[in-house]
């Protein structure tokens, strides 16, 4: 090759480069959807879109800090399995990159957050900056609490502050190369973290400008619910669309009609949000029954309704999921489902799930047992009917104890795969096609090890 | 206070809406053939019928039942295929420990009350949520079939 | 029924009769005249108590009969589905000449000098051990009785008792007319006549009722939902406990906080030091009450153990020495000689737990300075006296209702269950009835322990052994039991089918080496030893008949000349199941043959398994020679059930701990063969006058070898450790 076609080539990968790089880093604001421009708050005379609800405007500040740790749900990624509370430990498995615990947030001095100053505190949620000065992993969701006020960010660490202090050391993480280099990160913040506060938009309602503030700045639902480009940076020009996070799948919650929440009433979007479970939708389980139990269910109603008018706002993402099916299977076994499965999934459903959930997917003994109309079986990659199956549901709401029990200990991936492809052939939209490997695969992203 | 409309009497019981039948049966109301075995319908030991139909009382609330019929082991035997499935499993000596079979014997009634010839099959989808320890399985499944044979 | 102890043992000096020579242990038998004598004895205790029957006994006998003629057998030995009140009526009504429809059996009180096995001379339900412990005893028993019943009628009659014959429950004098006397009326007469010496039992063709497959007369309530287990106990102001206990073995409740609970009314919290109980009017206030609380343990040193360790510890311990229990030859040196034909091998079996049904439970309400209980229990006297230590006080302050079990399996052997009821009841005012739930239940097990067998052996050029050695480590039960350490350090209850040689290996030798686990109580389980050492013998037999390529029956029959009733099960096992025939691919077949609990059984398993690794076992034939077989079809029931609980524990079973915590929690996760998965099962009886064997656990320890044997014809691969592991059967992992 000579050195012209060389320096072609060079120049070749160059452009293509810059122009996957611009790509990647064209990706609009999490609002940018919206019509109308935005302001900075101080400028916005609505409403103020962020803090406390008003049934809280004259508790005490720890009250109120309380109330945003909630809406942030900082619990869910900063405890482990049957850990303390806030100590740290969860573990993040992200396939290639490598396996990520979360740190100790209580105000231990030692190995929590004791001796950050406010300051500190800011730059670690707004700038993704700890208090020794290295950059975190965006896993913790800065780019998105980045749009938090300084206010709601400080009422959090005052909460956080009164906590008993628990000495939990950091987990070492176990990364692969070149992402155990932290100092990367300022790279992606440069692209990525917006670093800005949360701007209304006064075109929009009040309404809509608190629920766009609690579902970013507070809620961070994108970072599960939105796709992610290659640069695992949030891919807004697909708001909302669903993804695969943390080897449970968040589903479209965009306004599409047949892929995300477009059908849904109002009423059945607050009650999901407000309690983990709508009738004929089914309930929430893995992540988003923790943020379901964890966060939203704390919040006011009128935040509840925020959300929905937020959520409604935001422009259908097509995605390729079929129509959620409606209709009970028949209450034989004999029907409802083609010859070509594995005929373990119907034996093992016959064992071990039939008993609640009936061969008609609807349960004898609990709405929450229901399967018909879950969104979860309509799936056709059936990746939370087997994340469920595996991990079991054991939710604690004020409704009660929602369980079903873990079978992941003592049924193979084989069973497991064939169960979950039955489940999916019998009582949603289309049959999935789960392997033993993965099952596998599924098992190792939630593994906390 | 809750009604039940159990084995064709009517009961108001003193319990939270969230009890689970099963205890009501048996701490309350005093029916004791009904069994408890692992409270998170895995086991099958505590089935009762309701309208005819098998269901795991241990986890069923009885604030959610209202005014269906909950027919029990105690009275299943008043219904002919009750009367049918007992006698067939005490003709062929089903029962081991028995401790599990108040629960085979609701689950194998519904299952003719429903499929009067059940096949293997029928009968897998139907049993399989029993557990018997004793490992009664293959009588069941004859006591079953000639119960279906019996007029 | 209803009575203490101390009072039956008084009871018995004054009335009763001593039969029999081969009672051992006193076997009494006596006569109940009306139900005088029970009124005298009726105290409170009694009357307050839930009759499990309508019968009012004369309670330290084997024998009551009514006036009306109505018979009341009382059955020492526990029912647990096994079929004994049955089978041990059959035996007593058989000799008595009485119908088993009038005969009602119940629950002996607990007195071992009354009703202890002639074998062990107490009262324990273990070991296959009813029918060998009670064959004879019960049949003198029942024929001393007739032979007073005809007594009576002959000096009534003034006649020759030798003329006069009896049936149905009547003596009948055919030399005047065939004039009848019902036992009923001659009972009061009989009662006072002295216990006949000598007493002829009948002839085989006499038999009625012995080794007929009589309907169980335990069954028909049964199905209706009137049998009553301890579970079942109702009485007034009966509250109900939920407990949890320290979820790792010598852990305590550090703190309690019953913060939540405060709000709940009509609870008490019960807090003591490893056990926290909440009481309730019924189980689901309890139960609520119990997961309101936050408590928080401490595990002390086994909060650190986990299954890995565990089994380290056990390897190592299995490689040291053992101590010799068996030894024929010189089966080292003749190891060392030959290399060829010579295979080393370890195979290791898991914790098991037992998973009763009916989860465990006892009612107990502590007065008068001992205490009433009500509970199943497979040994009536040793849970008196664990509740009387307990209170401190001696037995006779401690009355028990005993009830059938749901389940035994070895499970209420152990007296746990009423230790911890009676320790929450010592702070309850009145009957308390403390209910596990099925976690709880799980684990808080006694577990079968884990096992580890090194095992050598060789061939000499004939394809014959020519030594074995097998080194049994594990746990030693009896020492968890007593709390007593080994004698010598051999745990007799840990050799069972491995000590007897059956296949007369020249040189042989089997050790025995304690490995007591940590962070894990272990109990005796459906099986004891030879779940063990039948699963290594049988495995170690098809390694090395597949050394010398030869047919795993044909090696087998080869080695049995000295064991011919073993040789005949396996020859007639392999002609019923076909042994040889052509089957599809991933399919085979596997021998197990056996002798323990003094029963030869053969069985082959037919089993296939499929890409996934995952087994499905397509049917299996047992050959059983019992001996004498007072019930055919419970025999088969047993063998049938046995084999069933055999076949989960080798698909399924494995008891794991990690933070010192068992980790499975409920049938989810400690799985259970469901019907959908039970394979016909053919039992064929080979008829026999030897003496009976045991029948309750071969057919359990048959299940797995003939299952891990089907499993390596079809597959080649040989799994020397249970639970079967699909992913090596699938190629994912090595063996």
């Amino acid at each position: 090759m000579s050195m012209k076609r060389f320096g072609i080539a060079i120049a070749i990968i160059a452009i293509v480069g810059l122009l996957f790089a611009a790509w990647m880093v064209l990706i609009p604001g999490p609002t940018a959807f919206a019509s109308g421009s935005s302001v900075a708050l101080a400028d916005y005379t609505g409403p103020n879109p962020a803090g406390v609800p008003k049934e809280l405007a004259s508790a005490d500040p720890i009250a109120r800090g309380e109330y945003l740790a909630h809406a942030a749900d900082c619990v869910a990624c900063h405890t482990a399995q049957g850990g303390q509370p806030y100590a740290g430990g969860f573990a993040f498995n992200l396939p290639v990159i490598g396996t990520m615990y979360s740190t100790n947030i209580t105000p231990d001095k030692e190995t929590g957050i004791g001796n950050y100053t406010d300051q500190q505190f800011l730059d670690a949620l707004h700038k993704g900056i700890r208090n020794d000065g290295q950059n975190l992993y965006p896993g913790m969701s800065y780019a998105s609490y980045t749009y938090m006020t300084d206010a709601d960010a400080l009422a959090i660490k005052a909460y956080l502050f009164t906590l008993p202090a628990v000495h939990a050391p950091a987990r070492e993480n176990r990364l692969a190369w070149p992402f155990n280099n932290r100092s990367l990160m300022a790279f992606w913040n440069a692209f990525y973290n917006a670093d800005q506060r949360f701007r209304p938009n006064p075109t929009q309602s009040a309404d809509w400008n608190r629920g766009a503030y609690l579902a970013e700045a507070m809620g961070h639902c994108g970072e599960c619910h939105t796709p992610r480009n290659l640069a695992f940076a949030l891919n807004n020009q697909r708001k909302f669309a669903g993804a695969l996070t943390a080897g449970w799948r968040a589903y479209n919650v965009s306004s599409d009609a047949k892929a995300g929440l477009g059908a849904w009433s109002d009423n059945d979007l607050a009650t999901y949000l407000s309690t983990g479970h709508a009738d004929g939708h089914g309930g929430a389980a893995g992540p988003m029954g923790e943020a379901s139990d964890n966060s939203l269910t704390f919040l006011t109603a009128g935040d509840i309704h925020a959300l929905v008018v937020y959520l409604r706002s935001v422009p259908a993402q097509d995605t390729d999921l079929p129509r959620t099916v409606n209709v009970p299977a028949p209450a034989s076994h004999r029907e409802g489902v083609t010859a070509d499965l594995d005929p373990r999934g119907e034996k093992i459903f016959a064992g071990a799930c039939a008993s609640c959930h009936d061969w008609t997917g609807i349960s004898p003994l609990s709405k929450y047992a229901t399967l018909t109309g879950v969104r979860a079986v309509n799936d056709p990659s059936a990746t939370n009917v087997a994340q469920t199956v595996i991990n079991g549901v054991d939710r604690k709401t004020a409704q009660g104890r929602i369980f079903m029990p873990a079978f992941g200990d003592a049924y193979s991936n084989d069973e497991i795969a064939a169960v979950s492809n039955y489940v999916t052939a019998r009582f949603g939209a289309q049959g999935a096609r789960m392997t033993e490997k993965n099952i596998a695969s599924l098992r190792k992203q939630v593994a906390q090890q | 206070m809750v009604t039940l409309q159990i084995n064709g009497q009517s009961h108001t019981i003193d319990a939270p809406d969230d009890m689970p039948l099963l205890w009501a049966l048996r701490d309350i109301v005093g029916l004791t053939g009904t069994k408890f075995g692992c409270g998170i319908a895995q086991c099958g030991a505590c089935t009762v019928h309701l309208d005819g139909k098998a269901v795991r009382s241990c986890l069923l609330p009885v604030g959610s039942i209202g005014n269906r019929a909950i027919t029990t082991i105690e009275a299943v035997g008043e219904t002919p295929n009750g009367a049918k499935i007992q006698k067939a499993w005490l003709d062929i000596e089903v029962v081991q420990c028995g401790y599990c079979q108040s629960g085979q014997i609701m689950s194998a009634t519904a299952l003719l009350n429903r499929t009067p010839n059940p096949d293997d099959s029928d009968i897998d989808a139907a049993m399989a949520g029993n557990i018997c320890r004793c490992g009664t399985y293959v009588r069941i499944r004859q006591a079953i079939k000639n119960a279906a044979k019996t007029a | 029924m209803s009575i203490s102890a101390k009072d039956a043992a008084d009871l018995s000096r004054r009335n009763f009769l001593k039969v029999g020579t081969a009672a051992g242990g006193g076997l009494m038998l006596g006569f109940q005249v009306g139900d005088a004598f029970a009124q005298e004895k009726k105290g409170a205790a009694e009357a307050a108590a839930p009759a499990p029957a309508k019968y009012v006994l004369n309670p330290n006998a084997f024998i009551a009969i009514a006036p009306d003629g109505k018979i009341s057998f009382q059955i020492p030995q526990e029912e647990m589905g096994q079929g004994v009140y049955t089978s041990l009526s059959q035996l007593l009504a058989d000799e008595l000449d009485v119908d088993l429809a009038n005969v009602t059996p119940l629950p002996a009180p607990p007195i071992d000098a009354i009703y202890g096995s002639p074998r062990s001379h107490r009262m324990s339900t273990g070991g296959s051990t009813s029918i060998r412990g009670f064959y004879t005893a019960l049949r003198q028993v029942g024929a001393s009785g007739r032979a007073m019943l005809v007594q009576a009628a002959a000096q009534q009659w003034k006649v020759d008792p030798a003329t006069l014959r009896t049936e149905s429950g009547q003596v009948i004098d055919d030399a005047h007319g065939g004039r009848k006397l019902s036992y009923g009326v001659l009972a009061p007469a009989a009662a006072k006549l002295p216990a006949p010496q000598d007493v002829k039992l009948k002839d085989d063709k006499d038999l009625k009722l012995i080794g007929k497959s009589v309907k169980r007369l335990d069954t028909p309530d049964k199905v209706n939902g009137k049998a009553q287990y301890g579970i079942d106990v109702r009485m007034d102001g009966l509250k109900i406990a939920a407990l949890a206990a320290s979820p790792v073995v010598g852990g305590k409740a550090v703190r309690v906080d019953d913060s939540k609970l405060k709000a709940m009314p009509g609870l008490q919290l019960v807090v003591l030091d490893d056990i926290v109980a909440v009481v309730g009017p019924h189980f689901w206030a309890a139960k609520k009450g119990l997961d309101s609380l936050d408590i928080t343990w401490d595990g002390g040193e086994n909060a650190t153990m986990d299954s890995a360790k565990m089994w380290q510890e056990l390897r190592a311990t299995s490689l040291k020495p053992g101590v010799v229990a068996k030894e024929d030859g010189d089966a080292p040196k003749n190891l060392s000689r030959a290399q060829d034909n010579r295979i080393d091998v370890a195979y290791e079996l898991p914790f098991l737990s037992h998973a009763p049904m009916e989860p465990q439970n006892f009612t107990v309400h502590v007065k008068n300075g001992g205490c009433e209980m009500w509970g199943g229990s497979q040994v009536q006297t040793s849970a008196v006296a664990a509740a009387a230590k307990t209170l401190n006080t001696t037995p006779d302050k401690i009355v028990f209702h005993n009830y059938m079990l749901g389940g035994g399996f070895g499970r209420r052997l152990d007296t746990d269950m009423v230790v911890k009821s009676v320790r929450i009841a010592q702070k309850v005012d009145g009957p308390v009835k403390v209910i596990w739930t099925r976690e709880e239940d799980i684990q808080q097990d006694m577990y079968r322990p884990a096992y580890r067998n090194v095992m050598s052996a060789n061939l000499d050029k004939n394809g014959k052994i020519d030594a074995w050695t097998h080194r049994i480590a594990g746990g030693a039960v009896s020492v968890r039991m007593s709390g007593k350490p080994l004698k010598g350090g051999l745990d007799r209850g840990s050799l069972e089918g491995a000590t007897e040689n059956n296949y007369g290996a020249p040189n042989f030798r089997v050790e025995f080496i304690e490995a007591p686990p940590k962070a894990l109580n272990i109990g005796y389980w459906r099986g004891v030893a030879p779940n063990n050492n039948v699963f290594a013998t049988e495995s170690l037999m098809d390694e090395l008949a597949l050394k010398v390529k030869k047919d795993p029956v044909a090696f087998r029959l080869a080695h049995l000349d000295g064991t011919p009733r073993l040789k005949a099960a396996v020859q007639l096992v392999a002609q019923r199941a076909n042994w040889g025939s052509a089957l599809p691919k991933r399919a085979g077949r596997g021998i197990c043959a056996q002798f323990a609990f003094g029963t030869y059984i053969a069985t082959v398993c037919e089993a296939e398994v499929d890409e996934g690794g995952h087994v499905r076992i397509r049917q299996v034939h047992s050959v059983i020679d019992a001996g004498r077989i007072v019930n055919p079809d419970t025999l088969m029931a047993q063998v049938q059930g046995g084999l069933m609980f055999g076949f989960t524990a080798a698909l399924y079973g494995d008891i794991t701990v990690k933070d010192g915590r068992v980790q499975q929690r409920n049938f989810n996760n400690y799985r259970i063969m469901r019907i959908n998965e039970a394979p016909p099962i053919d039992v064929h009886i080979v008829a026999s006058h030897e003496p009976s064997g045991g029948i309750g656990e071969p057919g359990c320890t048959a299940g797995p070898p003939s299952l891990v044997n089907a499993v390596a014809a079809a597959t080649g691969i040989r799994l020397r450790k249970l639970p079967i592991d699909r992913d090596i059967l699938a190629g994912r992992k090595i063996a």
